[in-house]
């Protein structure tokens, strides 16, 4: 897994992406684009090109920090209460507001996020078994609570449709100026990187955070913010897209262990790769229809931490 | 200079540390020892602020250490804790440089890499560095840990029970690295230490505690008397002179 092989890809699956759909758009019309295909390009194809490689590549981060700042490799935002609670948010923010603006909703989802992950980090603390397994399974039945609460009211208040097509993550809906809520991902991944090493030490605990001068409370509060942020804004433009954050750290963690500072470039880039993968898999196997990519981002994923847990001995214990 | 002034601490009530004072000399290897309970690694943790005191006060080179930038304290003293599970993997090499942190907050510079290198040799990890820790046998780990530390540069370095789960060729090995960093570096070293053998041999300064409180302090061979170990475990402990050093055979 090196960068070398890993950017090409990225690059190749890019343009991929950009020309695949039910408008005809093909290479060569590249240097004698009609205004409709000019229109096309920055309307739709464009914007969903960014927003899958923004969504990709901070999501995976999100799951990398998470799983260090938890000391297990099978905690993510999806499998923590963290995409649940970003989802009850926004339903909240429906509630509240007759009709809430994007910020509006982000606010308050993030709000929820943050707490969500807060309250899931505190259980971790007190809980005395700590199997890898174990801990996954509580943040997902804690996402369970969440989301039938999330069902619950949305049901109550007639909102189930329009809750189910935020949570679905698809993305089909990204047009300009529908999706740059996601943009704010974009600082919170920088930030993840310059506070890599920081975030590698707190994963080796508190005693050892103290011993080399950091403050451990800090740095794990400001992971749950990036964490938080990363998931609201993903939530509030495409949806939920299960399992990301969990197996794509996981198997870079396989081939290049979790020194965060030099593997969160890789995580990012790899996110991404997998993320415009399934989105283009997602267009083609029922054209000229779409499948959402949580569908698709689901199987593959589900099969792949099947596999992981399988071999958890070996490596994540 | 590291001194505890009559300190204290509870837990649930009970007192698991009575007023100790204790200061530490520089330039010796100093041990606690005394039986399960006795308070040893609470010192050790109220001593490098891992932990808070509730009475009394711990000074570092005359200033108390809650006043201490958290930053520069981590460039005088060290702590090592028992950590055998450690769930995150990194290369030796990378577990090394991270003891540079205090001083160049993980963008390691020339002079960094100096000391994560010399720190590499000093502990005979060069040609295991790039291994991952968890792939390394329980005596390699606890190298490169102490690598780690080394690479840190502290004036004090204090380990909690460094020789847990060693074989006696890693356990001796582990000592005399120790004894050289104070020979050679100035450096100056405080364990908690489960064997009373280990401590009598290797170190010249023991603290000996119990219930909490400290029954005796002293050069080694002030301590390891029959007198003191009767007091300290509650055991007649029968003492050999091998070599000018004292054995104790405890073993029944």
């Amino acid at each position: 897994m090196r960068m070398a092989i890993l950017l090409p890809l990225l690059v190749i699956l890019s343009f991929t992406s950009l020309f695949i759909g039910v408008q005809q758009l093909s290479l060569t019309d590249l240097f004698s684009l009609t205004a409709d295909q000019k229109e096309l390009i920055w309307i739709s194809r464009m914007p969903r090109l960014v927003s899958l490689i923004i969504a990709g590549m901070s999501l995976s981060i999100a799951g990398l920090i998470m799983q260090q700042l938890s000391r297990n490799k099978f905690v993510s935002p999806s499998t923590s209460g963290t995409m649940e609670a970003a989802g009850l948010g926004l339903l909240v923010a429906l509630l509240v507001f007759d009709s809430a603006s994007m910020m509006q909703k982000m606010a308050i989802s993030f709000a929820f996020a943050l707490a969500g992950t807060f309250v899931f980090m505190q259980m971790l603390e007190k809980i005395k078994f700590k199997d890898a397994v174990f801990i996954p399974l509580v943040g997902l039945m804690f996402g369970g609570v969440l989301a039938s609460v999330t069902t619950f009211f949305a049901y109550k208040y007639d909102l189930i449709q329009s809750v189910n097509s935020w949570m679905q993550g698809s993305f089909s809906g990204v047009l300009r100026g529908r999706y740059e809520l996601l943009y704010i991902s974009v600082p919170a991944t920088i930030a993840a990187y310059l506070f890599a090493s920081r975030f590698t030490i707190a994963g080796m605990g508190e005693e050892f955070s103290v011993n080399l001068g950091i403050s451990y409370r800090k740095i794990v509060n400001i992971g749950l913010i990036l964490i938080a942020l990363i998931s609201s804004s993903v939530i509030l433009t495409v949806g939920s897209i299960p399992f990301l954050g969990l197996i794509i750290p996981n198997l870079v963690s396989i081939f290049r262990g979790d020194n965060l500072q030099r593997n969160l470039p890789i995580t990012a880039v790899f996110g991404a790769i997998f993320v415009i993968g399934c989105d283009i898999l997602s267009r083609v196997l029922i054209r000229p229809y779409e499948l959402p990519i949580s569908l698709i981002v689901g199987v593959l994923g589900s099969i792949i931490f099947l596999y992981l847990i399988m071999r958890r001995d070996v490596y994540a214990s | 200079m590291i001194e505890a002034r009559s300190v204290s601490k509870s837990y649930a009530g009970k007192k698991v540390i009575d007023g100790v004072s204790v200061s530490i000399r520089p330039g010796t290897i100093t041990s606690f020892i005394g039986p399960n309970g006795a308070g040893k690694s609470t010192l050790l943790s109220m001593m490098t602020r891992l932990m808070a005191h509730d009475e009394g006060e711990v000074l570092v080179e005359g200033r108390p250490i809650g006043s201490w930038d958290n930053k520069e304290l981590a460039k005088k003293l060290s702590i090592l804790k028992q950590s055998n599970h450690i769930n995150v993997r990194l290369t030796v090499r990378e577990l090394v440089s991270f003891g540079r942190f205090p001083y160049c907050q993980g963008r390691l510079r020339k002079e960094d890499w100096a000391y994560v290198e010399e720190a590499i040799d000093y502990m005979e990890l060069g040609p295991m560095q790039h291994k991952y820790i968890d792939q390394l046998s329980g005596g390699q780990r606890q190298r490169a840990y102490i690598a780690m530390v080394v690479a840190q540069n502290t004036e004090y370095i204090f380990l909690d029970e460094p020789l847990n789960n060693l074989d006696m060729k890693h356990a001796v090995g582990i000592m005399h690295v120790l004894r050289r960093l104070v020979e050679e570096k100035g450096k100056t070293v405080i364990l908690v230490i489960h064997d009373v053998n280990f401590a009598s041999f290797h170190s010249d300064h023991i603290v000996a505690l119990k219930d909490g409180k400290v029954v005796r302090e002293g050069t080694t061979s002030t301590i390891v008397t029959q007198e003191v170990l009767k007091e300290l475990y509650g055991m007649d402990v029968p003492i050999q002179e091998v070599d000018g050093r004292r054995v104790c055979v405890y073993f029944g």
